[in-house]
């Protein structure tokens, strides 16, 4: 079977890495292949990662409140560079409200506070099997 | 405290009530096999005088007030005044964050604490490319002393205390408050608050570090030197476990770090000169309080007896003021759900209460809807509310540390002084807290620890109420989130802009040149930082010219 390779980002000025680092952990012991950024990337700088380390799928996690922003951002960056077709998440303190306009810019799925780890790697993995069968079928 | 007899007959008594007990499982087993804290201590079934370490009273527990504080700082405590209730707060501009001052002042708080915006503690102004999407969202937007004199408009500095949230940028806003102090026509001498000023726990926790260690220590002996001479009623550093604990760590690692930066300031300003009797007076702590109500009160109580124990026997000092653990505490943000956000408030208050039952000097208790984005005015009232009730109602404060002498309390006091004096002696192993940070031992302990409570939950064996048991199908939506005015940045630069424009930027040149200057030769840079703020020189020049001169961390990243 593939090993998945997911690059794990904290976008911003947002400190508080926790979440990002415990899913981060939890997704190496499900079998991925785990990058994290460390803090304060700037959009720039994790699509550059997500093309050098040839990801196949991006997490974004974001306590700041500039959630709508920075995804923006990434998902525009990401198409300039023809690579939009990978996959993000998006985790941390994000207000119900927010979770539409996230999932229309593209994100494909917003994990907030309380989510337990297993249905984090189940979704990404199911997301990521949709993904390969898609583009076994084209 | 109990006579020797006594003991061996309660002994005898309690074996044959164990064997009791032991019958009756079999019929009737207990819910679980082992009752730990979330900082795995053992809890015992029931505690009897044959629990106390030692029993010695005087040298264990003494009286309130007197050493080592095991039962409070204050011989009166709470009897004499309440504890200051003060809401973190801060959002959007100075104009908006004024207004909720004000209220929270009408509303009866009777303290401020000032939240701001992550530009504002990384050293970038609002017009900063790192800044954008971030202005004014976590807290209020400063870029000069303008913004701060709007800030504490109309309200007197000479009489409220203010706590700011403050740590690689703290010289610049203790600065800019001090000056617009002084132009409300108060003495900096009089001033009386606290910055955060933790730069240790930025590393390990938080995130906001600006500077390498060495000279984020140095800034901070600066602090200390300055404050000791011209502004004594300041508390110059608030050395904080709540971010620690927040980050994962348990109780006893809240603790244990906490103290180990807390060694580390004493020690680089006593080799720089100064005298712990002296600064010592003006350290302060910040603590978070989670769930676990008898873990929490024992680690208050625990904190009090081990800083001043380490005061007295590491550091010689003699000074009774200077060995005091006085702490500000935080209800827990982690334990606050997005589910059933209702749940919250009992949370909260449960956590407020064991803040209260261990002694602390100031309370923020947390909103509701905190999981979900900024509080609103109904739920911060809440918020408040629940202090007072606790306060006026609830008759606990009274009695000063009530629960002292509960067996329980006092064998969980004792068991995390033990655990923490056996982390202080590992990091001490390590080379100190700095070293300790810098290889990532302290952030692997934290994380290990953050991991291990998120598998408890996901395997049921920490149950939260709403979140992995009690989940109801239809979730509660919160009728209304506190939004940040999305203009709020653009108004922001507009104003700064406006600013350069029109300020003399020749002293803002010749201030910050002075300032780099002062930095390179090692001097003193807290009179110079308050020069080039008086030029109105911004948050972001300052911080560049020290960028300059000292360099910037680089995280080596643990997972």
């Amino acid at each position: 079977m593939k090993i998945y390779r997911i690059l794990i980002a904290k976008p911003g000025l947002d400190g508080h890495d926790r979440g990002a680092k415990v899913v981060a952990h939890a997704l190496r012991d499900a079998g991925f292949e785990v990058i994290y950024t460390g803090l304060r990337q700037t959009p720039e700088q994790i699509v550059r990662t997500a093309l050098q380390e040839d990801v196949d799928v991006i997490g974004l996690s974001i306590l700041s409140g500039a959630h709508l922003q920075l995804s923006q951002k990434v998902i525009e960056l990401m198409k300039k560079e023809g690579i939009e077709n990978i996959p993000v998440f998006v985790g941390g303190i994000i207000p119900p409200d927010d979770v539409p306009q996230l999932l229309q810019m593209g994100v494909k799925r917003v994990f907030g506070p309380g989510t337990s780890l297993s249905k984090i790697v189940e979704e990404i993995k199911a997301i990521l099997q949709q993904g390969v069968a898609s583009a076994g079928e084209s | 405290m109990y006579d020797k007899d006594f003991l061996e007959k309660l002994s005898e008594k309690l074996e044959q009530w164990q064997e009791q007990v032991e019958s009756e499982l079999k019929k009737f087993p207990e819910r679980r096999k082992n009752f730990t804290t979330q900082s795995n201590l053992e809890l015992k079934r029931v505690y009897t005088p044959l629990d106390l370490r030692e029993a010695d009273y005087l040298k264990n527990l003494g009286l309130p007030g007197e050493y080592p504080y095991t039962r409070g700082v204050q011989r009166t405590m709470y009897r004499g005044r309440f504890w200051t209730m003060r809401q973190y707060a801060g959002f959007g501009t100075a104009e908006e964050t004024n207004k909720r001052f004000r209220y929270l002042l009408e509303q009866g708080q009777t303290g401020l604490s000032v939240a701001f915006d992550l530009p504002t503690q990384m050293g970038y102004d609002s017009d900063h490319p790192l800044a954008q999407g971030e202005v004014g969202r976590v807290g209020v937007a400063v870029d000069s002393l303008k913004d701060i004199e709007t800030l504490f408009d109309g309200i007197p500095l000479k009489e409220v205390s203010t706590s700011m949230t403050i740590n690689s940028t703290a010289v610049i806003l203790l600065s800019m408050y001090a000056v617009t102090a002084q132009k409300q026509g108060a003495q900096i001498a009089e001033l009386r608050g606290t910055i955060q000023n933790d730069v240790l726990k930025e590393y390990i926790a938080r995130g906001t570090y600006i500077f390498p260690p060495q000279p984020s220590m140095k800034i901070i002996t600066d602090i200390f030197e300055f404050c000791s001479s011209k502004m004594p009623k300041w508390n110059t550093i608030s050395i904080s476990g709540y971010h620690i604990r927040e980050a994962g760590a348990n109780a006893v690692q809240e603790l244990a770090f906490t103290f180990g930066d807390a060694i580390a300031y004493v020690e680089a300003a006593i080799k720089s000169g100064l005298d712990p009797n002296v600064f010592g007076k003006q350290l302060s702590f910040f603590f978070a309080a989670h769930n676990n109500i008898l873990e929490e009160i024992a680690k208050f109580r625990a904190a009090r007896r081990i800083w001043a124990k380490i005061m007295s026997e590491r550091f010689k000092v003699t000074n009774q003021e200077a060995l005091k653990l006085r702490f500000h505490t935080q209800t827990g943000g982690s334990t606050l759900t997005a589910q059933q956000p209702l749940n919250n408030i009992i949370r909260v208050t449960l956590q407020a209460l064991a803040a209260v039952l261990g002694g602390t000097q100031s309370l923020h208790t947390n909103s509701f809807d905190e999981a979900l984005g900024l509080p609103t005015e109904e739920s911060v009232q809440v918020a408040l509310r629940t202090q007072q009730i606790i306060a006026y109602e609830s008759g606990v404060a009274d009695v000063v540390d009530p629960l002292g002498g509960s067996y329980a309390i006092e064998n969980l006091t004792d068991q995390i002084e033990e655990k923490v004096w056996q982390y202080i002696e590992k990091i001490d192993s390590l080379g100190g807290m700095v070293r300790a940070i810098e290889t990532g031992y302290v952030q692997k302990e934290i994380h290990n620890s953050a991991y291990e409570q998120q598998l408890a939950i996901e395997k049921k064996e920490q149950i939260v109420v709403g979140v992995n048991a009690f989940q109801t199908a239809q979730e509660q939506q919160m009728r209304s989130i506190l939004k940040v005015d999305p203009s709020v940045e653009e108004r922001q630069v507009c104003a700064l802009k406006e600013l350069r424009k029109n300020r003399d930027n020749n002293a803002v040149r010749t201030a910050l040149k002075e300032l780099k200057e002062a930095a390179k030769e090692n001097k003193n840079i807290v009179p110079y930082v308050f020069e080039a703020i008086k030029s109105y020189a911004t948050l972001g020049e300052v911080s560049d010219t020290l960028r300059e001169v000292y360099g910037e961390y680089v995280e080596s990243t643990v997972l």
